[in-house]
């Protein structure tokens, strides 16, 4: 986080601009899979926010969606090129997965890295019938055949640059930047 | 957390790894409720255990940590090899460089090998037990499972009973214990008690005397027949009179509702009585299961040298 101060942020996203795209997300998931269970999975930590605000939007609309959440820090395939080992928060699936259409929520899609390891993570759980993707944003740059089913905002971007989500449940405030 | 290449002991952790590892071992813990209790974490790593010491237990609990991560286990059995042919640990440790083994979890009769190891390799070193030194995991377990039941441990107070002196374990939990702010006293043989350390424990003559402490938990040691060269009490059967886990003592730590620890195996009728194992309040299995998360969490956090660290990514 110190190296932020050192480079140029541009708001991508107000607060506004972000509650609007996540209706946009749960009425497509909505339209989607009409009177389908649908069982939701958030990727740690801020994949479990918009996780929390899409099932909270949805909750007149559908039979309620339970919530599950990952921690994806074992399944990493560059652990041996962290410097440091990252804290690891629990990973809680309260229902069952065989059967069941889950839809993953990440907040950034980016190499696609993270979601091969939140698949591989989830299939040690049981056989789902179906895994759909909804990110927030997809900044490109894919090194991996992943796509996101479900998508708030697309940016292309550089490698080099990166992206910021601040969320109110977890920061003080809430908006999307980019740093270059 | 800034990994580390050993775990040798527990004095020289820090309060922030020592978190840092108790509060690991628990999402870890979580795993076991999985139909796949595995994580592919270590993925192509080699975890070599290299027991000069007879441990069937510690030893399974490694190496059932080392699969859970999906590292690949060897069980170097040192009664079969070439230590009885006369090799030197420093080149049982240079054969085992060859191999391009990534971590050693070694447990050694002599104190001080591990730190030998640790200097002459280039794999993580984990030490299992050695001599009357150290055993931090069976530390971590103790502290991690001293947590599950106080999630505040601070004040809380914890009797250790049994042969301290000789006993690895007493001295490397009792260490985390009094780091993580728990007042510790201990109760043993007279002989058994070592010199200079009524600072660090309250030292109790008689189980009477501890009780009126209230402890909240009782740990008792394992009486290590094996382990001791001079009679220092006269027999088990005196030592359960005195030190151990009675009926009748059994009734007032019901009574009072404290908790048992005991770090395995257990002498039955020695250091308690069959109804112990029974109690509620017996974290034993726990203590065994807690031991499993424990061990992944240190594997996890440790970095050996033979794994190409290149700069920190961001992903």
């Amino acid at each position: 986080m110190t190296k932020d101060k050192e480079l140029k942020s541009q708001v991508l996203l107000s607060e506004r601009d972000i509650a609007t795209k996540v209706r946009r997300l749960a009425f497509e998931i909505l339209e989607h899979s009409g009177d389908e269970q649908l069982f939701f999975v958030g990727i740690h930590k801020r994949g479990v926010i918009l996780a929390e605000r899409v099932r909270d939007i949805l909750k007149k609309e559908k039979q309620e969606i339970p919530l599950g959440t990952l921690d994806i820090t074992l399944y990493r395939d560059d652990l041996d090129n962290l410097g440091t080992n990252p804290a690891i928060e629990s990973s809680d699936i309260p229902f069952e997965v065989d059967g069941a259409h889950i839809v993953l929520f990440d907040d950034v899609l980016f190499t696609g890295r993270t979601i091969r390891a939140a698949i591989g993570n989830l299939i040690d759980y049981g056989r789902p019938s179906k895994i759909e993707l909804a990110v927030l944003i997809d900044r490109g740059n894919r090194e991996l055949p992943i796509h996101a089913d479900y998508c708030g905002h697309e940016i292309k971007t550089t490698k080099q640059e990166y992206i910021r989500v601040r969320f109110r449940e977890m920061d003080d405030e809430e908006g999307i930047y980019l740093l270059k | 957390m800034e990994p580390r290449k050993d775990l040798l002991d527990i004095e020289s952790l820090s309060s922030e790894e020592i978190e840092f590892l108790l509060k690991t071992a628990g999402p870890f813990k979580d795993l076991f409720e999985k139909s796949v209790k595995k994580v592919p974490t270590l993925r192509g790593k080699s975890v070599l255990t290299l027991f000069y010491e007879p441990s069937t237990r510690t030893r399974s609990s490694f190496e059932i940590a080392a699969k859970r991560l999906s590292a690949d286990v060897t069980n170097f059995s040192v009664a079969a090899s070439s230590v009885v042919k006369g090799e030197s640990v420093l080149d049982t440790v240079d054969t085992l460089q060859a191999m391009k083994v990534d971590y050693i979890i070694v447990r050694h009769p002599a104190s001080g090998i591990p730190n030998l190891i640790a200097k002459h390799a280039n794999a993580s070193v984990v030490n299992a037990g050695d001599g009357f030194h150290a055993h931090p995991t069976q530390a971590l377990l103790d502290a991690f499972t001293l947590r599950e039941v106080f999630p505040k441990s601070a004040r809380k107070r914890v009797l250790i009973v049994g042969d301290i002196l000789h006993s690895r374990v007493a001295r490397s939990t009792s260490t985390l214990f009094r780091k993580l702010g728990v007042e510790v006293g201990v109760l043993g043989p007279g002989g058994l008690i070592p010199d200079g350390k009524p600072k660090e424990f309250k030292v109790f003559r008689s189980f009477d005397e501890a009780f009126e402490w209230k402890p909240d938990l009782i740990y008792l040691l394992r009486i290590q027949l094996e382990r001791q060269k001079a009679q220092f009490f006269p027999s088990l059967h005196e030592y359960h009179q005195v030190y151990g886990v009675t009926n009748e003592r059994f009734a007032r730590v019901e009574k009072e509702g404290i908790w048992i620890m005991h770090p395995g195996p257990v002498n039955r009728g020695v250091e308690l009585v069959d109804n112990v194992m029974r109690y509620e309040r017996c974290l034993i299995n726990q203590q065994v299961e807690n031991g499993i998360a424990t061990r992944m969490a240190v594997l996890y956090w440790l970095k050996p040298q033979t794994s190409s660290r290149e700069a920190e990514v961001e992903v």
